[in-house]
């Protein structure tokens, strides 16, 4: 059983057709990097896996079970999946191991010890515990993606959806946050990136999906695609980006 | 010009005793005014965000006619113009209570109310829509979100605006004096008229309002030095 299998999936909005017969499937610990041009419904495709975008037609099954199946609870599944903004989004009135703790005391009822015991080791593992008690606005661009992924990680997802994680930060901060990424990959998470980061991609990614106009037009294993991508649209796309 | 200045005479003795009164009377209306224009000013904002139309109708035609008619016009409505459309029953209980009172403290409510609901109102549209997405992908429910995430911060940037109000409310409490409420205006012109020392009494109650506005002021720029640091707005 796949972790997460696209059906037919198809989105408007309104008259507009962002999704147009999305099919997919993605193993546990794949990691798949989405690229495409602006406009393309990366993002919209991504956010139909945790339900904060609805599609109209087609199926998305999480290890087998219908996302919009009756027997599920839509926080209980986001609180399965984690995701990470473009713009982070992190709470700014709250402290950075507040962010954290937030969802797993709340959601999970975890108690408040044993939250803060777990987020102090998830900001250690992403390279900035000494700022726990700091609030998001005293912290770089890069620290505060780090601080969200941690966020994300608190609840144990088993998947991670990264929606253009390091398009919004200074070249010389992408790196940090790359890194903690590639890390998660090669312990086995299972995630969606939608990102134009190639050096990554080659790195990590077990495939990479192009999308263009709603559709998927070409996935291959990194190494293939960059080296014999088959779509005129693809090979217009890797010469502008690389 | 030979105006004698005697300022012991509206500060102490029975002068200074009406200017206290005057005062205690000033706090009780602006207090009771302003925690009830809170209450109504809430609710009038929940029904301007809800979906229910004629809710949104009745709350922006509330808003839109109180904000924009003058304060004086509705004191002297409400006290000399709502015995007609007021239920007898209520027109007598009101008559036996302090009715010059009771009219100040529903003009000021009503009038401060449609100020109040407009800045929760802005409020809560000022939080950006990624903090209730952020919050809800975590697996918060829509009530945790809000009351965890979107509404602290709303609260936090609405708190000077809606002190602000407050202060408002005790500098316009002064007109309920044209319907007879002896605050401190009241008090200030009354002394004139038994005294002629019309410049040391306004002189006195123009400085009482301006330390209640000042000490307020001030403790609304700690409150934004030390609260609203780290949030955008
Ligand atoms: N809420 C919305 N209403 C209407 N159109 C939208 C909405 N959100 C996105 N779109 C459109 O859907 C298309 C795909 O958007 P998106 O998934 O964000 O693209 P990408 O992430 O690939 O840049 C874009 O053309 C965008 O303008
Ligand atoms: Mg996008």
């Amino acid at each position: 059983m796949s972790m997460i299998e696209f059906h037919n999936v198809n989105k408007w909005y309104g008259d507009f057709h962002v999704l147009k017969d999305i099919n997919e499937s993605v193993e546990s610990g794949e990691v798949l990097v989405i690229c495409g041009p602006s406009g393309s419904g990366k993002s919209t495709l991504i956010r139909c896996v945790n339900r904060l975008e609805e599609y109209q037609k087609g199926h998305i099954l999480i290890e087998g079970r219908d996302l919009h199946g009756d027997d599920v609870n839509v926080n209980e599944l986001r609180s399965e999946i984690g995701i990470v903004f473009q713009q982070f989004n992190l709470y700014p009135h709250l402290s950075v191991l507040k962010n954290i703790t937030l969802a797993p005391i709340k959601v999970r009822k975890t108690p408040k010890k044993d939250a803060e015991e777990m987020a102090m080791q998830l900001l250690e593992r992403v390279g900035i515990h000494s700022q726990a008690t700091k609030y998001p606005a005293e912290l770089s661009g890069g620290q505060q993606q780090r601080v969200a992924i941690a966020r994300a990680l608190a609840m144990k997802p088993k998947i991670m959806l990264f929606d253009e994680p390091t398009s919004a930060l200074d070249p010389e901060m992408i790196n940090e946050v790359l890194n903690v990424m590639k890390d998660l990959a090669r312990e086995g998470m299972t995630m969606l990136c939608v990102t134009h980061e190639m050096g990554f991609a080659r790195e990590v990614a077990d495939r990479v999906v192009f999308m263009d106009f709603g559709e998927i037009l070409e996935q291959a294993p990194p190494d293939e695609f960059f080296r014999n991508p088959k779509h005129e649209r693809t090979k217009l796309f890797l010469k502008e980006i690389l | 010009m030979n105006y004698q200045f005697n300022w012991k005479l509206v500060l102490t003795g029975e002068y200074g005793q009406w200017i206290l009164q005057g005062l205690w009377i000033t706090l009780e209306i602006s207090f009771v005014s302003i925690v009830l224009s809170m209450l109504l000013g809430t609710i009038i904002a929940v029904f301007r965000l809800s979906r229910v139309k004629p809710l949104v109708w009745f709350s922006a035609t509330f808003t839109e006619f109180f904000r924009n008619t003058p304060l004086l016009v509705q004191i002297f409505f409400w006290y000399f113009g709502s015995y007609a459309i007021l239920p007898d029953a209520v027109n007598k209980w009101l008559y036996k209570q302090d009715f010059e009172f009771a009219a100040g403290v529903i003009s000021l409510t009503v009038y401060t109310s449609a100020f109040i609901a407009e800045e929760i109102r802005s409020g809560i549209f000022s939080i950006p829509k990624n903090q209730l997405e952020a919050s809800r992908a975590c697996g918060l429910s829509f009530l945790q979100a809000m009351s965890f995430v979107v509404l602290p911060q709303a609260f936090r940037i609405i708190i000077p605006p809606l002190i602000s109000q407050f202060l408002n409310v005790i500098k316009n409490s002064s007109l309920v004096m044209t319907i007879g409420v002896m605050d401190l205006t009241y008090m200030a012109r009354q002394i004139e008229s038994y005294t002629f020392h019309g410049f040391e009494a306004f002189t006195v109650s123009t400085l009482i309002y301006l330390v209640i506005s000042l000490i307020v002021s001030l403790l609304v720029n700690q409150y934004n030095k030390h609260f609203l640091r780290f949030i955008p707005h």
